[in-house]
């Protein structure tokens, strides 16, 4: 995949800063204001895919940035699956919210709710490293090229 | 509710012109409207985490797409015969029938709307701020109380992506 005009380049330099920014925002904001994993996730691959557009997929090393990317979603799926057997390991059943009981915080500020924070963290590893990686799969794959 | 209804008379026009369209670039700029409206739908409906999702995986499904019209063709390929377009043309007419009557008498059965007549919504929207200590009241739902849900929504993405590597792979696979 080429990249695009001077123009288009740097458009995206203004504004993918503020896209990764709000993407965090709204991963790590999930359980106080709408959003959460899933949307902030997206939205950073969406960030990663703009670059990858603007500038071109020829001058990066494609293949070890898809086994990053690859990486990267296997870390975010095996955190979320840690953080749902906590329960299981300190005495009670599964996918239990023991810090919220241990420790409650206080409502409506960024450390509470136990372990809906840490989960949307994880989820918005694994979502933006899924959708990264297949846009890069699709980007570097060519037509007529034989496998 | 009026703005509701043009917007969802509009999403039926994108529709149909993206199916009937020749050019196969403004079929898929078309699809583009139903997307978008669908996100001003849901913010109407006051569904702001919805919208926020539909409106950047639309975007993104949008690229994907036209990068890869851009790569192959531009023009529509299949050609439908006389016979087969009558006979496509009778059985959508019959699927529509069927299909008003049944959500017709379907729709004489729901509660009104916007009321709840689920016991379980009202609890959650009662007592999850008490229960979980989550502010907002869609993550308390899917990530404690329909926890289980998300987790296997997770994993069938993680599952989907291996799947979609294993296939489009250039190493380890054997000339034939």
């Amino acid at each position: 995949m080429r990249g695009m005009t001077l123009i288009v380049k740097q458009i995206t330099n203004l504004m993918v800063p503020s896209i990764l920014l709000l993407g965090i925002y709204v991963v790590l904001h999930g359980h106080l204001t709408p959003g959460g994993g899933f949307a902030g996730g997206v939205l950073i691959a969406g960030c990663f895919t703009l670059l990858i557009l603007a500038y071109g997929s020829e001058n990066i090393k494609s293949e070890a940035k898809k086994m990053q990317a690859s990486l990267t979603e296997s870390i975010g799926i095996f955190l979320f699956w840690f953080i749902t057997i906590i329960g299981l390991l300190n005495g009670t059943y599964f996918f239990y919210n023991i810090i919220a009981k241990t420790n409650p915080g206080e409502p409506f500020k960024l450390f509470s709710a136990g372990i809906i924070p840490l989960c949307n963290i994880a989820i918005g590893i694994e979502v933006g490293a899924a959708l990264f990686s297949i846009f890069i799969t699709l980007a570097i794959l060519k037509v007529g090229e034989r496998l | 509710m009026t703005t509701l209804i043009i917007l969802t008379i509009l999403m039926i026009f994108g529709a149909i012109v993206a199916l009937e369209s020749k050019d196969i670039l403004s079929g898929i700029i078309s699809l583009g409207i139903i997307g978008f409206a669908l996100t001003i739908n849901f913010l109407l409906l006051k569904a702001p985490d919805l919208a926020i999702v539909q409106i950047i995986i639309e975007t993104l499904t949008l690229i994907i797409l036209i990068a890869a019209v851009l790569k192959t063709t531009r023009e529509e390929t299949v050609e439908k015969f006389g016979t087969q377009k009558v006979l496509l043309w009778a059985i959508g007419i019959i699927f529509i029938i069927v299909f008003v009557y049944s959500s017709v008498r379907i729709f004489n059965h729901l509660p009104e709307f916007g009321e709840q007549s689920l016991r379980m919504a009202k609890v959650y929207i009662d007592q999850g701020l008490t229960l979980t200590g989550a502010g907002n009241l869609v993550a308390a739902v899917i990530l404690d109380f329909r926890g289980y849900d998300t987790l296997g929504e997770a994993t069938v993405l993680f599952t989907s992506v291996v799947g979609v590597m294993a296939v489009l792979r250039k190493v380890g696979r054997k000339r034939s």
